[in-house]
């Protein structure tokens, strides 16, 4: 679903993420890069250089809102003043949707600034549901909600990450952003097979795909950010976009940070297999 | 993490009761993943923020320092921005942490904070002329920029600071060039750099075009900006710092000033209170 309602019916290609290392070459060598996610709460501050340089960025380039701290599946109501702050934003960068995750990070104002696993229930389904609608009747633009790499289930569970994200994105009529190495990373964490995760979420509601690396440790898989993608993360990449069809696709690259060059080379990897899969569609 | 949980039972058996063991971990091992990634998160925005701080106490102790404060004062905020909010506060009410330089870590913590400010705090629209032509001084209260720190200090940070800062550029430069060095690079690293003698002064914390600057100011117009700051009138801030100042001198003195801080934008109109609607 190349342009639908959750990402305001655009079709803007491969972007990367805008990062601090990075921000020297774009404005002084302009390249030609077909959209930047920012993560919002770097430029919810009140002035500064930070605001400068978004203004630079969105003279000439199209900005995505990516959130790490809205946390839907806290337990807690949504932050006003977060909101208010994230709408100021809204307007600042004309974001064509904003995506955040599906998790919970909070608790009693206490912020752990980590994107914590959720107990896939159908009671924390309706709460988290209840936010997201929440936010984007505040907020006034399509939302996209990730599914993070996870380190631990829980009891209380109730199904399936899959069909918790499924019941979720459908009771809040929202959208989803295909993180597909998180599924990869959860997937050899918690013994589970990552195709039947791609093949049972709404893929109608797909607004945009999320591509990064991940490091392996012994026992575990870490969500790191600090690799190119590996090739299982590419396969899985090919049969989201059989599933979804083309769609807005960003490389996550946020430790060890390599030259712009490299990092926008290795999300241009994702194009041949979008080419490949327009081939493969009938006329 | 702590073997007990608060309830003094064991973590592990805690853990157990709410998080799914698998084939690799234990549930108490899967907690520890995110217990371990917790805080090497807010221990290095730490470390990045206080790097003066921490050559003042060495690693280590700034390592044992940043997890105490974090323990009780953990972030309230959703951005790491404001993780060391609190610090100056906690400097104050436990200071044996950084014995024996209790008063030199804390004016370090002032500073690098009034830094995190500097950064990006708001700023508001610049006092200009027209705005206080028709107000005399006796009733002119002018605030200042939010994102200035005014700090009376014992001890030249600053100055320290900047060596700091030099130390560590050195460090990356050889780790990227690679040059043959007399120094070995683990020795460089370790090289401490005297801790600066006790000295009073008062430093201006503050953004100009979206760069950091701090700069040092005598006591008396020190003095008119804290007053200015606390709301009192222009001729009230003034008078109480130059009393027993020679007439003459003082009113070339107060214009050189006024005219610095304008023209570094940090005198900013009072808001307005009440305005009425319609
Ligand atoms: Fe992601």
């Amino acid at each position: 679903m190349p342009a639908n309602r959750f990402n305001n019916f655009t079709e803007l290609g491969i972007g990367i993420g805008l990062r601090v290392p990075h921000y020297r070459h774009i404005l002084e060598k302009k390249p030609v890069v077909d959209w930047f996610e920012i993560i919002s709460e770097n430029f919810m501050v009140d002035g500064g250089r930070p605001l400068e340089v978004l203004d630079q960025i969105l003279e000439q380039y199209r900005v995505v809102q990516h959130g790490v701290a809205m946390y839907f599946g806290s337990a807690d109501r949504l932050n006003r003043e977060h909101l208010k702050k994230l709408k100021r934003l809204v307007r600042r960068t004309n974001t064509p949707w904003l995506s955040d995750h599906l998790c919970w990070g909070s608790v009693d104002g206490r912020y752990t600034h980590d994107l914590l696993p959720m107990p896939y229930t159908f009671t924390a389904a309706k709460a988290t549901a209840a936010n997201i609608r929440a936010a984007r009747d505040f907020l006034e633009v399509p939302i996209c909600v990730e599914n993070v790499s996870s380190y631990a289930e829980f009891h209380a569970s109730e199904m399936t990450e899959w069909e918790f994200l499924s019941e979720v994105v459908e009771r809040a009529d929202c959208g989803i952003l295909l993180d597909v190495n998180n599924i990869y990373v959860s997937s050899q964490n918690h013994n589970f097979d990552p195709y039947e995760y791609l093949n049972n979420v709404p893929h109608h509601r797909v607004g945009q795909i999320h591509i990064a690396g991940h490091s392996k440790f012994e026992k575990y898989i870490l969500d790191t950010h600090d690799h190119p993608v590996r090739d299982p993360v590419w396969k899985m990449y090919a049969h989201a976009l059989e599933l979804v069809g083309k769609t807005a696709t960003l490389l996550e690259w946020d430790d060890r940070i390599p030259s712009f060059g490299e990092v926008h080379n290795e999300a241009l990897k994702a194009n041949q297999f979008v080419e490949k899969e327009l081939e493969t569609v009938p006329a | 993490m702590q073997p007990r949980w608060l309830d003094g039972r064991l973590t592990s058996a805690v853990a157990s009761e709410f998080i799914k063991p698998n084939d690799r971990l234990s549930s108490f091992d899967r907690l520890e993943i995110y217990n371990r990634v917790y805080w090497f998160r807010v221990l290095d925005c730490l470390y990045d923020d206080y790097p003066g701080l921490r050559a003042i106490l060495g690693e280590r102790k700034f390592g044992r320092l940043a997890t105490a404060y974090l323990a009780k004062y953990p972030s309230t905020s959703f951005t790491l921005r404001n993780l060391g909010r609190h610090l100056e506060k906690f400097l104050r009410e436990e200071p044996h942490w950084v014995t024996p330089n209790e008063e030199l870590a804390l004016d370090m913590a002032r500073f690098e904070w009034a830094q995190v400010l500097a950064f990006d705090e708001a700023a508001a629209p610049p006092l200009r002329p027209d705005d206080v032509l028709d107000t005399p001084a006796a009733k002119l209260r002018l605030r200042l920029q939010p994102y200035l720190s005014l700090l009376e200090l014992n001890y030249a940070v600053d100055k320290f600071l900047l060596a700091v800062k030099k130390r560590e550029a050195d460090i990356l430069r050889d780790e990227a060039s690679n040059t043959f060095d007399s120094m070995p690079r683990a020795k460089k690293r370790k090289r401490r750099i005297r801790l600066p003698k006790r000295e009073r002064i008062y430093l201006a914390v503050h953004r100009h075009q979206n760069m950091l600057y701090y700069k040092r100011l005598e006591p008396a117009p020190f003095a008119i900006l804290c007053s200015l700051g606390k709301g009192r009138s222009v001729e009230q801030a003034c008078e109480s710092a130059l009393r027993g100042c020679k007439e003459k001198d003082c009113s070339r003195r107060l214009q050189e000033w006024f005219h610095d801080w304008s023209a570094l934008g940090w005198l900013c109109r009072m808001r307005q209170r009440g305005r009425a609607a319609g």
